[in-house]
């Protein structure tokens, strides 16, 4: 069985890479590709690792077709707008943008800045964390896909906040983020004598981001989390380094377990944490192209401090694939399904 | 013959012809093991050399 399915505001590189998964996907036939400002042109002239394996044209959204499901890749803010007319042609929708990832309108106002368009949608869309939502998806018709830094972060901390084992007022976490998450838009701080070799803190607080983090990570809890981010000499990746602070005595042998149980059958999930060799925490760089989140923790010996280290694709497993294995999903297919890549080594 | 890795707790199957002294490596966290006694199964953690890491 294939499913036809379509991109809106395909251009981008969240919409590209997603347009590269469902290309080869062996339940997918890509009906439509959309982009308002190169309508008409052949998909590989902004997309050039596409030569030859498609020669699909970008579409306006004003000839868009019925299909089985549509993928959103707009800018912040144009979904929630247009969200209505999106319904009408298709019954499934997975969203790319931040638009429908928090529940609460008055979460949504503080951290976007102003008020959502259509608030009694909210909570028609599942927040797009499989690991997290897997059942959810199972018989969901609206997805909202999670945000790359908030995905990285939940990821790595879900477990320790789940089983109440860290003190909820002092996680500080930190990301290292490279240049595609700021979207393929140039700006002056873009330009590459200004943007090479930086260590640039662009978001020392309050990063939209959190909200996804204290929404999942709460457990109807109040839960202080203290984010910034950084952006890094580096196109694709992003390293999260989050410290939080032990309620109770535990060892690293505890902490295995506590990993181990929640996400042993994970799929997409690796702990990595070796005593030995070259890649003894997570790297980014061997998780380009892959799905993958790859956790580790270090315990402070001398304090109830524990580091957990997480990282992921911020295209991949932070948007297009995680979006991708949500597709899955929701459509009965194996999560894994096209997302099969296990990386490059060396890189 | 069943035993636990004392670095990350993961069950450690031993090989039926496992013999003492035998490095094995724990499938969870890559630590190598040394097979300290096969009856009762044993490991503990391989001697490792130590690496300079930025020191």
């Amino acid at each position: 069985m294939k499913l036809k399915v379509s991109i809106i505001g395909a251009s981008g590189y969240t919409g590209g890479e997603l347009l590269r998964l469902l290309l080869f996907h062996p339940n997918v036939e890509v009906n439509q590709v959309t982009s308002e400002s190169y309508t008409g042109k052949f998909v590989y002239k902004i997309h050039p690792n596409l030569r030859k394996s498609t020669m699909l044209k970008f579409s306006s959204v004003n000839e868009l077709q019925s299909c089985d499901l549509l993928f959103l890749c707009l800018p912040h803010n144009r979904s929630q707008n247009k969200i209505d007319e999106f319904k009408k042609f298709a019954p499934k929708i997975i969203d790319l943008s931040a638009d429908f990832r928090l529940k609460g309108a008055n979460e949504y106002e503080k951290w976007y800045g102003h008020k959502h368009a259509r608030p009694d949608l909210l909570n028609e869309f599942v927040y797009g964390i499989p690991e997290l939502h897997r059942e959810e998806m199972k018989k969901a018709n609206y997805i909202s896909s999670a945000g790359c830094n908030a995905t990285a972060s939940i990821l790595g901390l879900y477990p320790l906040y789940k089983n109440n084992l860290v003190e909820l007022d002092r996680t500080v976490i930190e990301v290292k983020v490279g240049s595609s998450e700021g979207g393929n838009k140039g700006n002056e701080g873009s330009h590459h004598p200004e943007r090479a070799n930086v260590v640039r803190s662009y978001q020392p607080t309050q990063h939209r981001h959190t909200a996804e983090m204290l929404q999942e990570l709460s457990f109807g809890q109040k839960v202080t989390i203290h984010f910034s981010a950084t952006a890094i000499d580096m196109v694709r990746g992003l390293l999260a380094t989050c410290h939080v602070f032990l309620k109770n005595d535990l060892q690293e042998k505890d902490i295995w377990k506590v990993y181990r149980d929640a996400y042993g059958n994970e799929p997409f999930i690796r702990i990595v944490k070796e005593s030995e060799g070259i890649y003894r925490y997570p790297e980014p760089k061997l998780l380009i192209g892959t799905n993958y989140c790859d956790i580790g923790f270090k315990k402070d010996e001398f304090s109830n401090r524990l580091v957990v280290i997480s990282a992921i694709d911020n295209l991949m497993k932070g948007a297009a694939g995680q979006a991708l294995q949500a597709f899955n999903l929701m459509n009965g297919f194996d999560e894994r399904t096209g997302l099969e890549f296990p990386g490059l080594h060396p890189i | 013959m069943k035993t636990e890795c004392p670095v990350c707790g993961a069950q450690i199957e031993l090989a039926s012809d496992a013999v003492q002294g035998e490095l094995i490596g724990c499938p969870d966290c890559g630590t190598e093991l040394e097979v300290v006694s096969v009856n009762p199964p044993q490991v503990k953690e391989a001697p490792q050399e130590e690496e300079d890491w930025g020191e």
